[in-house]
């Protein structure tokens, strides 16, 4: 019987956050893939609240939020640390965390929205995206976490993957490497660590599925 | 010893949550009043350039912001009284309950600022958003949501004794009573009767008249 368990699903970057941190820290897991159209009866115990993906559980035990999973993982299992030791440090970590969380859902808007619901998730995007640049990535560390990458850095998984895709899906251009030079020498670094490249979804299969949403999306509004 | 200060707003939900904690671990600090919205101190602009916002705690020169960031700051830097449990198991329920109640209530001031149905509407959903706290949060078994002290979520939910209190005035209704929620009429008992919190709160007649005032200012902007 697994100890651990993860409830998700294969086009979430929520999802992914907790499966790089799992993966980091040499944690086996179960992973349960959840049809969020026909959410199971144990997702449903496990997270009654908000009755989302990702969960983990842990001997019996669901932990729901992707960023309270990540903090309880770190925790649990403190080997390859996602977060400095530093509190003022952390501080700092944190803040970028929140930060991701609270504007990443403008990224999934962009293909949700169109007219006048999408002109705005592409503004929220674009300030996103600026803040990050001039903010987030100075004084030239190669990730958020230094060297290695950390909490911060998994934290972005949409810009880093999903928003690329999202953006041909949806027909607009935020992001573009010449205009957010830092941002895109962190992409491109995130999706070479190891981890990372070999735990991101199949694009081409997520671009049809995400055409395929919008499609339905548009045509019930 | 590092100096400490505080820039915040006195009728701000979020700086009252950091005031509270810097006060439970009796903690020194430097209060600074900024004048919120409309006059912010290039100070306060140049310590939290990306929000622009007020509380920001400025420890040894460094800036901390976000409320919820800053209460976890201040819970590693000074362990006295902990503000989050030991267990890692239970600091993830408490956190998980921080968050949900911090983004739920936040839209709860909106019946403050609207009228006519649409304040219904917006009273209607308040009792919805405390009816699964009511339900959830677990307080039949504890005095505050961390357990039998004050921690995070506590403080995070902790506006509702003076400034929910205070806009239930200026509306005229009444949220949270003992026959309809009784674990939450509890907790509001419990914890506003805790020397720091309530020797930490700004006079009721003063938030009354701060939010009648921006009562009427929304009625104007909606019926010109």
């Amino acid at each position: 019987m697994a100890v651990v368990k993860l409830l998700g699903a294969w086009t979430s970057p929520y999802v992914y956050r907790v499966i790089w941190a799992l993966k980091l820290k040499g944690i086996p897991y179960e992973y349960i893939e959840e049809d969020l159209s026909n959410k199971s009866p144990l997702l449903l115990q496990y997270n009654p609240i908000h009755k989302k993906i990702p969960v983990l559980v842990h001997d019996g035990k669901p932990i729901c939020e992707s960023t309270i999973i990540l903090q309880y993982i770190d925790e649990i299992w403190p080997q390859n640390s996602l977060l400095p030791t530093d509190p003022y440090d952390r501080a700092v970590a944190r803040f970028w965390i929140k930060f991701a969380d609270d504007k990443s859902p403008s990224i999934s808007k962009l293909y949700r929205t169109g007219g006048e619901e999408q002109e705005k998730a592409v503004k929220e995007c674009l300030e996103m995206l600026e803040t990050i640049e001039e903010h987030g990535l100075i004084g030239g560390k190669k990730f958020f976490g230094g060297d290695k990458i950390n909490m911060v850095d998994m934290a972005f998984s949409s810009v880093a993957h999903w928003l690329e895709v999202i953006q041909e899906v949806a027909g607009v251009k935020v992001f573009e490497a010449q205009k957010f030079p830092r941002l895109n020498t962190w992409i491109q670094n995130f999706k070479q660590v190891p981890i990372i490249k070999e735990n991101l979804p199949d694009r081409d299969k997520m671009l049809a599925l995400l055409k395929h949403r919008r499609k339905m999306l548009l045509a019930s509004k | 010893m590092d100096e400490v200060k505080l820039f915040g707003f006195w009728a701000s939900p979020f700086s009252q949550r950091v005031i509270w904690a810097l006060k439970l671990k009796g903690v020194n600090y430097e209060y600074i009043e900024e004048d919120i919205p409309n006059n912010k101190s290039n100070l306060l602009l140049h310590y939290n350039p990306v929000h622009k916002k007020v509380p920001v705690l400025v420890h040894g020169g460094k800036a901390i912001v976000e409320s919820s960031v800053i209460l976890e700051y201040i819970d590693e830097v000074w362990p006295q009284n902990p503000l989050l449990p030991n267990d890692p198991y239970e600091r993830s329920v408490v956190r998980f309950w921080a968050k949900f109640i911090d983004e739920k209530t936040r839209p709860m001031w909106e019946f403050l600022d609207k009228f006519g149905e649409e304040q219904e509407k917006a009273i209607s959903k308040n009792f919805e958003i405390l009816k699964t706290i009511e339900e959830n949060i677990g307080l039949e078994e504890k005095k505050f949501f961390g357990g039998d002290k004050i921690g995070v979520a506590d403080l995070i939910f902790g506006w509702v004794i003076d400034i929910l209190v205070a806009q239930e005035e200026v509306v005229g209704v009444k949220f949270i009573k003992a026959d309809t929620f009784p674990r939450l009429h509890a907790w509001m008992k419990n914890f506003g009767e805790e020397p720091t919190i309530k020797n930490n709160v700004p006079d009721h007649n003063i938030i009354v008249d701060y939010l009648k005032k921006r009562r009427q200012s929304f009625r104007i902007s909606a019926h010109p």
